[in-house]
């Protein structure tokens, strides 16, 4: 384990913590449900089991971010109701995690670029001075650094694989890259934390792709507004089918 | 009934997924206090999502009423996050007795974030070393999958966190 070590992120107002809980929650909360969307579809069993769990992982990462939320928002709703019961624009997850699946190596490709950042963050909101974000920075780690390392594992074994693997690799990096700037937009919230998230994530990236054989993009036109409530069209799709029970039959319980 | 008492009646609690191991000895109960004539119990999760966390809970709740104790609260706390090494000893043999190889350190050298060396561990069926490892995910979010390069068997290992 060579992780750099993380010096930490501040403390924050209460108005900033709501804005990260959201943020981190929602983010984890639709990663997790676009990978069950694959449930019974993976192309393999070993990989059925690791898509649901780490979509698993994700969910309840989702959970202690949204019970935070609810606290910090004291208006009777709880995490239940943020994640059943709001609109697409009311949700700040990132845009790269709301993408569709696509093929395989799409899918895999955007739980590497997410999984590298969400490690390198989670160090630092850990070793960070908030208490509140830092214990469930620390839960989470532990987990994504296994998501990370299968991320990383497919992303060399598909982009280093066969000439159609390859290809499709290339094509999931040309489509998903624009939305790598704005996980940096978030973590910017830290601004001593920041710069080195982004130079760990590049490193990272970097090494991983050399090995894949893949070249990393220059920087180029970047999509943004996710962390605002502006969304790709995708979204609203996927809470359409994430939020039926709940909208069509309002409190029920498991 | 002090609280070392309630500890007891907490062996009888098996983790519903591994269901040779009962809560203590898995580590989960970190607490269990009186405070104002109330009986409060800390329990933190192994996996943030493990689904088996709400069952613990809710079963270690019905134990101690069982006993006799209506004022309880059974709290989730999550700090200090779970670890593997607050398994106990007889947990580890009990858990190799159940063909699930226990949790061992993680081992030195292969690039970080990928490609990390498999943990130092042999084979329940047949002792073999160097097992291969199919896959980090496995039946539940605590295991991972191997399979022996001997005797082919397949076998699960409780993961390190």
């Amino acid at each position: 384990m060579t992780a750099p070590a993380a010096s930490g992120a501040g403390v924050l107002t209460d108005g900033e913590r709501l804005s990260l809980a959201l943020r981190m929650g929602d983010s984890a909360l639709v990663l997790g449900h676009r990978l069950s969307e694959l449930s019974g579809h993976a192309p393999v069993l070993e990989e059925e089991l690791a898509t649901a769990n780490v979509a698993l992982d994700l969910v309840g990462q989702a959970d202690l971010w949204l019970r935070l939320a609810a606290t910090l928002l004291d208006d009777g709703r709880d995490a239940d109701a943020l994640a059943y019961l709001r609109d697409g624009p009311q949700f700040r997850n990132l845009l790269l995690v709301e993408q569709p699946n696509g093929d395989y190596g799409h899918t895999l490709m955007r739980q590497f670029l997410f999984d590298c950042w969400h490690f390198y963050f989670l160090a630092e909101l850990e070793s960070g001075a908030d208490a509140a974000c830092a214990e469930i920075a620390a839960k989470g780690a532990k987990e994504v650094r296994y998501h990370l390392e299968r991320s990383s594992d497919w992303v060399i074994r598909l982009g280093d694989g066969t000439d159609e693997s390859r290809v499709r690799m290339l094509t999931a990096v040309e489509r998903l890259w624009p939305y790598t700037a704005e996980m940096f937009d978030l973590s910017a919230m830290f601004p001593a934390a920041a710069e080195r998230v982004s130079q760990n994530w590049r490193a990272s990236v970097a090494a991983v792709f050399a090995e894949a054989t893949l070249d990393v993009p220059e920087a180029g036109w970047a999509q943004r507004g996710g962390l605002d409530g502006r969304h790709t069209e995708h979204l609203g799709r996927m809470l359409a089918e994430m939020q039926f029970l709940q909208r069509a039959y309002p409190g029920a319980q498991w | 009934m002090s609280a070392d008492a309630v500890r007891v009646w907490l062996e009888d609690v098996m983790d519903p997924e591994i269901p040779v191991l009962n809560v203590n000895e898995l580590g989960v109960v970190r607490d269990i206090v009186w405070s104002e004539g109330r009986l409060r119990v800390d329990v933190t999760p192994t996996y943030s999502g493990c689904p088996a966390a709400r069952v613990i809970e809710a079963a270690i709740e019905a134990r101690i009423r069982e006993g006799g104790i209506d004022e309880v609260e059974v709290r989730r706390v999550l700090t200090p996050p779970w670890s593997s090494t607050w398994m106990r000893p007889e947990a580890r043999e009990k858990l190799r007795a159940y063909r699930i190889v226990p949790p061992e350190p993680d081992r030195a050298g292969g690039t970080f974030p990928w490609s990390r060396p498999a943990p130092r561990i042999e084979c329940p069926a047949c002792g073999a070393p160097e097992p291969e490892r199919v896959s980090e995910f496995g039946s539940t979010p605590c295991k991972a999958q191997y399979r022996c390069t001997r005797c082919l068997e397949p076998f699960e290992y409780f993961k390190c966190i």
